[in-house]
């Protein structure tokens, strides 16, 4: 009898939506003092699991959307949104809904989506995609290329000697620290910009260097920032997502005890992390809403640049060091500035890899 | 007239979970009015999501095949009376097993199949076997171990996938073609979905799982020991024996479910920092199945369909997807509450006399 009862309970699950489907709305789509191209432009961002208010990049995206879909007066909902993703196996269709209802071009947060943006990419050939912070791998990983998909990526090395060089400048114990997620080509591009901008400034400061091999362990990177406190590193820069809170943890602690400790932030200004104790000595932002708006100001003046790789870095101001410079010297301010300079002009190539860095130092010394 | 239709035992039935719907849906109605959003809108693409194109039907089928498994895996335990709240677990293992078998063997088409899936069925079935082991041998309640075999197989195949099988991004290596169950023919009849082999497989483990039960002495001992557990001793039986071999089924079609996301929907596995869900959501569709293998395919189809509209939902609606899950819990509880309804019907009926 059960089975009748749930066959049942489908079925009227269907009527029931389609006498409600008929009843439908019709709003129309009302449009009207907004720029001529923005007028049929539409673009919308598929998220991770994260969502929106994940603070970081789901966040960073929706917010770079928001002051596109804004200046040029389109609809939220209507001529930009963002969908949020609960499940893995939603991706695909998450992002084939925007290509399915028209939408010029749609975001993809993060490398996470990175296959299903490539499988919505092959399907949907007629629209635009935009990944963000990865390129398009194949079966053996390495890098492809859709005309209809632009791979973003950010010059995370560049920030990270910036704020390296801060650190430098502001260690009274000579010895700062540096703590990644998981030991990737991506968060090695922070440890060897950061390393770069510390030896450029005193190559005889020691640079500690350790992996917590997880995003979101906060208390794997409390004992290991413990352990950099304890052998002498006053300032530990993060590049570990969720697990970089732990450091902010622990740097709290320490600091309430009378220890001088610091923390750099990543990815945001994370100034407000650091409260109250105040340990939050700079952050290196990555500004994927540069990145965002950027691109979809491209996508809509028909210069949407699919098939490659855009990279954004200090000369898009897309990286840097954060807002809030409250607890930087003057000197670093400096500092910073003359580098920024230097880096802009091409005079300084920040390594993002091992091997790079390596030759990086030889010639410091 | 009225009271006739309260008589009437079948209409009854029938009834009954019309009426479930019914409620669900108006508390569904009433919660999106309050969080100000249409709710004719809401369910118009609530429905257009769930079969409203064949991308969607597709799309709904797929999403049902592990959710299938799954609650076959929990509804076999269920009948030995046996509660295994580890699918989850035994399905990241079948998933990852699968995936190994597909990525690393070099063999023919359908047997490259066939391989991998046996491969995620008996390492589903030996990460249910433990459990039932412990409680046939030690009395340790299968609820805790399985709870906690869930978090051990979460971390130890993520850090397998990352020592031995790690593509990069996160992802492990792609499994071969020939391991492959997705379909380009089913995905073409469905204009693009992901819809692959897998519900063919789910719906023959459905069949075994009938079979099993009730139509072998094997089948009659499992259920004999889960009505009583005593009086089945006494009749002979090996309670500790049905006990392991229960599990170690479940586990067997817990496992199958990873390997049709494996082998189907995802063709690699993520290193994942949190469960799936599937082999929770397998508990419910076994209770709204009545843990028979033919309700369970059904409210699969519902559940699947529903977890695949709510995206929909999102997008034409504007609903945020945090409503559409308290709305698509509501319509599961009171299709899952059919019983007081039920007494609720029957008390006015007899007030009519």
């Amino acid at each position: 009898m059960k089975k009748r009862k749930i066959g049942m309970a489908l079925s009227l699950v269907l009527a029931a939506g389609t006498i409600l489907g008929a009843c439908g709305s019709n709003e129309g789509d009302k449009k009207e003092g907004t720029d001529k191209k923005a007028e049929n432009f539409k673009v919308g961002l598929v998220t991770d699991t994260g969502g929106v208010d994940d603070k970081s990049f789901n966040q960073s995206s929706w917010e770079g959307l928001k002051k596109f879909g804004k200046e040029f007066g389109l609809e939220e909902g209507k001529g930009y949104r963002y969908l949020q993703s609960e499940k893995e196996a939603e991706y695909i269709p998450n992002l084939g809904k925007f290509a399915d209802g028209g939408y010029n071009l749609t975001f993809a947060a993060g490398f996470l989506l990175e296959d299903a943006v490539q499988t919505a990419a092959e399907q949907n050939t007629g629209t635009n995609f935009a990944l963000i912070d990865s390129l398009l791998m194949n079966e053996k990983f390495e890098p492809v290329f859709l005309d209809n998909v632009a791979a973003v990526t950010f010059e995370e090395h560049q920030g990270s000697f910036l704020v390296g060089a801060v650190a430098a400048k502001q260690s009274k114990t000579g010895k700062v620290g540096f703590i990644g997620g998981v030991d990737s080509p991506l968060i090695k591009k922070f440890e060897n910009g950061f390393k770069a901008g510390v030896k450029s400034v005193n190559p005889d400061i020691e640079v500690i260097a350790q992996y917590a091999g997880d995003f979101n362990k906060p208390e794997k990177g409390s004992s290991i920032a413990s352990t950099m406190y304890t052998k002498g590193a006053d300032i530990i820069y993060h590049a570990a997502g969720g697990t970089g809170n732990g450091v902010f943890t622990e740097a709290k602690n320490r600091k309430k005890n009378g220890e001088d400790v610091w923390v750099i932030g990543v990815d945001r200004d994370q100034h407000e992390e650091g409260m109250p104790e105040n340990v939050t000595l700079t952050s290196m932002v990555k500004r994927v809403d540069v990145a965002v708006y950027e691109i979809s100001k491209m996508a809509m003046d028909g210069k949407f640049p699919g098939g490659k790789e855009s990279v954004f870095g200090l000369k898009e101001n897309a990286v840097g060091i954060a807002e809030t410079k409250d607890n930087v010297s003057k000197e670093s301010i400096e500092l910073v500035k003359q580098y920024q300079d230097k880096i802009l002009k091409g005079e300084i190539k920040v390594p993002k890899t091992d091997d790079e860095f390596a030759a990086f130092e030889k010639t410091l010394k | 007239m009225m009271q006739n239709i309260w008589k009437n035992e079948r209409l009854f039935n029938v009834l009954v979970p019309v009426i479930s719907a019914v409620l669900g849906m108006l508390a569904g109605a009433i919660i999106m009015v309050l969080g100000n959003y249409d709710p004719v809108v809401g369910f118009e693409a609530l429905f257009n999501g769930m079969f409203g194109s064949p991308k969607a039907i597709g799309e709904t089928i797929r999403a049902a095949s592990p959710l299938i498994l799954s609650g076959l895996a929990v509804g076999f335990a269920f009948k030995t009376g046996l509660f295994n709240i580890g699918v989850e677990g035994q399905l990241l293992v079948g998933w990852l097993a699968s995936v190994w078998v597909g990525y690393a063997f070099d063999l023919p088409g359908v047997l490259h199949v066939i391989v991998s899936i046996l491969a995620a069925a008996i390492a589903g079935g030996f990460w249910g076997m433990i459990p039932g082991y412990l409680k046939a041998k030690f009395k340790v309640h299968e609820v805790i171990v399985t709870i906690m075999l869930n978090y051990v197989a979460l971390y130890v195949t993520a850090d397998l996938i990352k020592r031995y099988l790690y593509a990069g991004n996160e992802k492990s290596y792609r499994i071969k073609e020939t391991a492959s169950l997705s379909s380009s023919f089913l995905s073409e009849i469905t204009e693009g979905s992901r819809l692959h082999w897998g519900i063919a497989v789910a719906i023959i483990a459905a069949i075994i799982m009938w079979f099993i039960l009730e139509k072998t002495a094997m089948g009659y001992e499992l259920k004999s020991v889960g009505y009583n557990q005593h009086a089945s001793m006494y009749a002979g039986m090996n309670v500790s024996k049905n006990v392991v071999l229960s599990m170690t089924i479940s586990g067997a079609f817990a496992g199958i479910a990873g390997a049709m996301e494996g082998l189907g929907t995802f063709q690699n596995m993520t290193v994942l920092s949190s469960f799936t869900g599937t082999g929770f959501d397998g508990i419910a569709v076994a209770l709204l199945g009545a843990n028979n293998a033919f309700g369970i395919i059904l409210s699969s189809l519902l559940f699947g369909g529903l977890n695949t509209a709510a995206p929909q939902m999102n997008f034409d609606a504007n609903v945020p997807s945090e409503l559409i899950k308290i709305i698509i819990s509501l319509i599961i509880f009171f299709v899952a509450s059919g019983y007081i309804i039920r007494v609720i019907a029957e008390r006015f009926s007899k007030e009519g006399k």
